[in-house]
């Protein structure tokens, strides 16, 4: 499959190949997508979602063929696209000692985002004064995952990486999250996400990748 | 700058609340130092090597704090999530070592006050500014070399152990100039004063070397392993 591309290409893969330990995690994924777009990875374990992921974050290096973030020619330089992207991956990057509020102050300090920021992030993951004093280590998962959110939300990254985001959230979270991911690719954001969630009733489905074997099996466009 | 500052005191408060330094570190640290003193058990000797036993202590003990360090960066994956921060690995690498700084500084004051009290150790007024430079610059030095191995470990099996092997033999000149400038700030016979701020300068210019390389090296060391 050939990639689309424009001037508004966010991300530009051609035949994209990754080598984890001598597996190609990737096996030659070619996809493009535009700035401000919301893209679903779907597809079995081990297809090669997170690694693409990975790759657009800057965290694994290209073994072969091409790859593109906002005009980084990620085969030369992978550190410099990283202050761009705002991660979540599998594991939620929290401090067990911090609250949950001290972890999305951390964030919000590191990138200069307002105290008031903080607030409209714990506000809109619904986490309450009550978990937002309390350390993440007492957390529930969901809660945890709720905090990770919120400090990716202060982050505004231009790219967000979301591997499986709505997992361990709860209905209402996963609806909310669908409402933040659409505001940010309104406000310019592009977001990638994993997903094995079933469609839920009265929600748009964004356009769909499919990975299986390690490349882009089809791409489906967005419904409403 | 102001990252590095975000950086520590976010590493302060982490060890703050998880009171490492304190419930671990420091008892550790005092408990050697009562051991050197059952196990000398001469009162000339440990007059003798109360300074070496004083930095000694500080090695090990500046392991256990590296080790900690890092361990609360990989447990949740959180330095993944740093290095996606817009943050420059130079700003992680100084607010690590200001935020190790700061707890070795603690306990370094502490060890000088247990091998005053348990050694019979003395340091006249003259030598007070000798002292306070060297447990300030040799801090320094200690920080630097562990926030800089930890790093190189931090991302490997077997780390605890590797750690040691690594940063131990390096800090051998460290520990070298601390005893040393330290034996003159109590007042021995052996070392003049003038001698002991000549140890300072080799503690000072380890320290920058260090904090210089570390800076250089620590976002490479960083870059994730595929």
């Amino acid at each position: 499959m050939q990639p689309v591309t424009t001037n508004d290409t966010a991300i530009r893969l051609n035949d994209a190949v990754v080598a984890l330990g001598g597996f190609p995690a990737l096996a030659g994924a070619s996809v493009s997508v535009g700035r401000g777009e919301l893209v679903a990875l779907r597809g079995a374990n081990g297809t090669g979602k997170s690694t693409l992921l990975r790759l657009c974050a800057g965290l694994v290096p290209l073994t072969r063929g091409s790859a593109q973030v906002f005009d980084v020619n990620l085969a030369d330089d992978r550190a410099s696209v990283r202050r761009h992207v705002g991660l979540l991956g599998h594991r939620n990057g929290l401090y067990d000692e911090l609250t949950s509020r001290e972890n999305v102050e951390f964030t919000a300090r590191l990138v200069g985002a307002h105290t008031r920021d903080v607030e409209d992030a714990l506000a809109r993951l619904r986490i309450d004064s009550r978990v937002a004093s309390t350390r993440t280590r007492a957390l529930s998962a969901g809660q945890r995952r709720r905090t990770a959110l919120a400090s990716l939300v202060v982050r505004r990254a231009q790219l967000w990486l979301l591997d499986e985001p709505h997992a361990g959230l709860d209905a209402a979270a996963r609806d909310e999250l669908d409402v933040i991911l659409l505001e940010a690719t309104s406000a310019g954001a592009t977001v990638l996400y994993t997903t094995h969630e079933t469609d839920r009733p009265g929600r748009a489905v964004p356009r769909t990748l499919l990975l299986a074997g390690g490349v882009v099996a089809s791409d489906s466009p967005r419904q409403s | 700058m102001k990252q590095a500052l975000v950086v520590a005191r976010k590493d302060l408060l982490v060890e703050f609340r998880a009171r490492l330094l304190l419930v671990r570190v420091i008892p550790f640290a005092l408990l050697v130092l009562v051991l050197f003193a059952v196990a000398l058990d001469s009162e000339p000797l440990i007059l003798r090597a109360a300074s070496g036993l004083v930095w000694l202590t500080m090695l090990f003990s500046t392991l256990l704090l590296v080790q900690r360090t890092y361990d609360v960066e990989t447990q949740d994956a959180a330095l993944e999530v740093l290095l996606t921060s817009a943050v420059e690995p130079v700003n992680v690498f100084f607010g690590k070592l200001f935020a190790a700084f700061v707890q070795l500084l603690v306990l370094s004051v502490l060890l000088v006050f247990g091998a005053i009290v348990l050694y019979g150790a003395t340091v006249s007024g003259s030598n007070v500014v000798l002292l306070v430079t060297i447990v300030v610059s040799a801090a320094w030095g200690l920080a630097s070399v562990g926030t800089l191995y930890g790093a190189v470990v931090a991302n490997m099996n077997g780390r605890d152990s590797l750690l040691a092997l690594l940063a131990l033999p390096v800090l051998a000149p460290l520990l070298i100039g601390a005893s040393r400038a330290t034996e003159a700030a109590f007042g021995s016979q052996t070392i003049d004063t003038a001698s002991g701020w000549a140890w300072v300068a080799l503690l000072a210019v380890f320290a920058v070397v260090f904090s210089a390389a570390g800076a250089a090296a620590f976002g490479a060391l960083m870059e994730p392993e595929a």
